[in-house]
């Protein structure tokens, strides 16, 4: 079985994020980066298939050079081989450039299932896996918390309000993982020095032949506005308190 | 000079920080409260590759180099001194003497299973009577009929009584050498060996140690060995060399002893640092009074430095230099550190400092074993004025 996990290295989440001065983007200086969560469940369930199944899992990551520390560590955590696609040409890609890169390298593999993460943690689009989907004109399984492998296609489940939906396709199939998924493992210390030795392929844009202009531009990063301080009802009257709130609520707040 | 970690030490320190913050923070205030060894997280330990770190892939370890594995040990101290102290022994003490002295053999049958964390093995070198002055020891083997009968006890063995525990080296008398007087006692006149005595076995019982005041969920022992019979094959190494295996396996030991000091001493002053930020009085965060910004200013200083002096005594000991001397000045130095850290860390968290609550009460209480296991404090003197020359007078 030919299994592959998209990743993106992404700032950790607990890292302080600033601005920079002109609002051209973040100030990378001082971040730790790491694999994005979401993707973390794309390769627990590739590895867990291929433990399963057999065969082998493919990481395949559109990222600068520091990216390839992330595809070492999904490759210290089992799987056998990754694809970097790197060049500067990618520092502005949009969701519609990176989803066209990754469909393009992926062309280029034996590939029966695809997963990606439900959406990146730093800018949030959520919208690579379909349109990765969509570039490879293969079915789009999305936000999905269970896969059943059957031979030649998969079942999932896919949360909706209230209820769940149980989807059933045939492969090859891109898989966007939500959590709930599994429970991603760590990276034995076998696993890291394992990792040293499998091979990644290095491929700039012209390599893989795809355009690199971007549909959306980033016209300015502004931080959040802050936040102004909240207000305290006081006194002693339960009903009274509650009138206030609701006076203000629908008022001040204009929430109601 | 180069101070970069490889990329694979990098990437190793921030799994185990995550392992440790994820899977031993939430459980190490409980289990020191109940006193309790935890099979189940050390299960998880071993899966993560934590024992045989720096034992080659062919028997079953990381293959990693040395400072691999005391970057693996700062980083679980850094959260916890318990399981730090499971690992460190685990591997130091446990694992070492097996992979350094044993034959091929001994070898294929015990290290696969201990870098599996299948089993524990321990170092029985410590009784009640021979402490700093191991030379002291009592536990006698004698060869009979193709089998070592081993009698005697031992104290303090760490990794010896759980469930899990499976082999222990016990260092006992084989004979007698000579009648040559060392220094601190009558080392040389003994034949020492080293010899490995499966639990399990018929007249080896073992007692666990308990009201601890430090390292309360690392499994402390007591051992007795009463007409033990364990096969002549079971000698580790060469017959008369356990007091050089000994004192290289403790040469060893330090570097991972220094490395709970730096860990200890780095999570103590992570947690001072973010509760001076957090902690207001007369109107203002405490750490920007100067007595506290000095104290937390001395902290980083020392903890820098004696990650510097602990790496560089690993560098020796990984480019296969003589590190003897350095890793002593490690170990008394790491540990002092964490003393004085802990020490001012806990002083910083006022009066809540000393509730069970705020973590920095368990650093306060497990550093102080790093001054007293593997040679105290005043032994690692002993042994750095001995490498320095005070004692070579004419
Ligand atoms: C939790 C724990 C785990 C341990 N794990 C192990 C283990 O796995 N295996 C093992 O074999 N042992 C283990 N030990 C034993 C440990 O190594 C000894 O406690 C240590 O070597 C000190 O010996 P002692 O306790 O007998 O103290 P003593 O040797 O009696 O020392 C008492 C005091 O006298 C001082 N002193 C002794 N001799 C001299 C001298 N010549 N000059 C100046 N001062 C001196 C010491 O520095 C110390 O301050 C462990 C101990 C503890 C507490
Ligand atoms: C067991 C116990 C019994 C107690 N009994 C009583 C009792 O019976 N009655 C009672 O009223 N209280 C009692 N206390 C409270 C005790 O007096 C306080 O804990 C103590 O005054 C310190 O206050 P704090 O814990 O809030 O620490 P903080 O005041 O928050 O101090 C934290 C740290 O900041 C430092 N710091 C604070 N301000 C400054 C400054 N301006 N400049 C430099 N450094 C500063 C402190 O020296 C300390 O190192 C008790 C406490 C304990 C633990």
């Amino acid at each position: 079985m030919n299994i592959i996990a998209c990743v993106k290295q992404v700032p950790d989440t607990e890292a302080q994020i600033k601005v920079k001065a002109d609002g051209s983007g973040i100030e990378e200086g001082q971040i730790k980066w790491v694999m994005n969560p979401y993707d973390e469940f794309g390769v627990e369930e590739a590895l867990k298939l291929k433990e399963k199944n057999g065969g082998d899992v493919t990481i395949v990551c559109v990222g600068p050079a520091r990216a390839m520390e992330t595809i070492r560590t999904a490759l210290a955590m089992g799987a056998d081989k990754g694809v970097h696609i790197c060049d500067p040409a990618f520092d502005n890609a949009d969701a519609f450039v990176v989803a066209n890169a990754l469909a393009a390298a992926i062309k280029a593999l034996p590939h029966d299932i695809i997963f990606c993460g439900q959406r990146a943690i730093d800018d949030d689009s959520g919208q690579v896996g379909a349109m990765l989907a969509e570039a490879l004109n293969l079915p789009q399984l999305t936000l999905v918390t269970k896969l059943e492998f059957a031979g030649s296609s998969v079942k999932v489940i896919r949360p909706i309000e209230g209820a769940q939906l149980s989807i059933e396709t045939a492969l090859p199939a891109v898989v966007t993982c939500q959590k709930g998924l599994n429970e991603p493992r760590y990276a034995s210390l076998p696993g890291i020095m394992k990792a040293k030795k499998k091979p990644v392929d290095v491929k700039n844009a012209a390599a893989i032949g795809v355009a690199t202009d971007a549909k959306a531009r980033v016209a300015k990063t502004v931080p959040p506005p802050a936040r102004p301080p909240g207000k305290i009802i006081c006194g002693d009257e339960p009903a009274q308190k509650a009138a206030e709130l609701g006076k203000l609520l629908r008022e001040e707040a204009k929430a109601i | 000079m180069d101070f970069w970690l490889k990329d694979e030490q990098k990437m190793l320190r921030y799994n185990i920080r995550e392992f440790a913050e994820q899977e031993i923070a939430p459980v190490a205030m409980e289990l020191d409260e109940k006193e309790e060894f935890s099979c189940d997280l050390t299960r998880k330990m071993a899966k993560l590759g934590l024992f045989g770190i720096y034992v080659p892939a062919e028997f079953g370890g990381a293959g990693m180099d040395y400072l691999s594995y005391i970057i693996a040990v700062e980083e679980i101290c850094r959260i916890d001194g318990s399981h730090g102290a499971t690992v460190a022994a685990g591997n130091s003490l446990g694992i070492g003497p097996i992979y350094y002295y044993g034959s091929k053999k001994q070898k294929n049958e015990w290290l696969p299973r201990l870098c599996a964390g299948e089993i524990l093995a321990s170092f029985g070198l410590t009784e009640p009577n021979a402490g700093s002055d191991a030379g002291a020891s009592k536990t006698n083997a004698r060869l009979e009929n193709g089998q070592w009968v081993v009698n005697g006890s031992k104290i303090f063995i760490t990794n010896s009584t759980s469930k899990m525990a499976g082999i222990c080296t016990v260092q006992a008398i084989t004979g007698t050498k000579g009648q040559k007087v060392g220094p601190y006692g009558s080392i040389e006149t003994k034949e020492v060996s080293c010899i490995l005595v499966p639990n399990g076995t018929p007249g080896f019982t073992t007692k666990k140690m308990t009201k601890k005041m430090m390292w309360r969920s690392s499994d402390t022992g007591e051992l007795y060995f009463d007409d033990c019979r364990v096969p002549e094959e079971n000698l580790l190494g060469k017959r008369g060399e356990g007091f050089h295996q000994m004192l290289q396996t403790l040469d060893n030991g330090r570097l991972a002893i220094a490395a709970m000091g730096l860990g200890g001493a780095q999570g103590a002053y992570e947690l001072a640092m973010k509760y001076a930020k957090a902690r207001k009085q007369f109107g203002k965060p405490i750490s920007t009074f100067q007595i506290n910004a000095f104290k937390l200013a001395d902290m980083a200083t020392e903890i820098e430095a004696a990650r510097n002096l602990l790496y560089k005594a690993c560098y020796l000991k990984d480019q296969g230099k003589p590190f003897g001397k350095e890793a002593a000045m490690a170990k008394l130095y790491c540990s002092e550190v964490m003393g004085r850290v802990t020490n001012e860390a806990l002083q910083i968290h006022g009066g809540y400092g000393l509730m069970k609550e705020y973590n920095i009460e368990r650093f306060y209480r497990d550093y102080k074993l790093l001054t007293i296991g593997e040679g105290t404090s005043e032994v690692q003197r002993i042994v750095i004025s001995r490498r320095i020359g005070c004692f070579e007078t004419d």
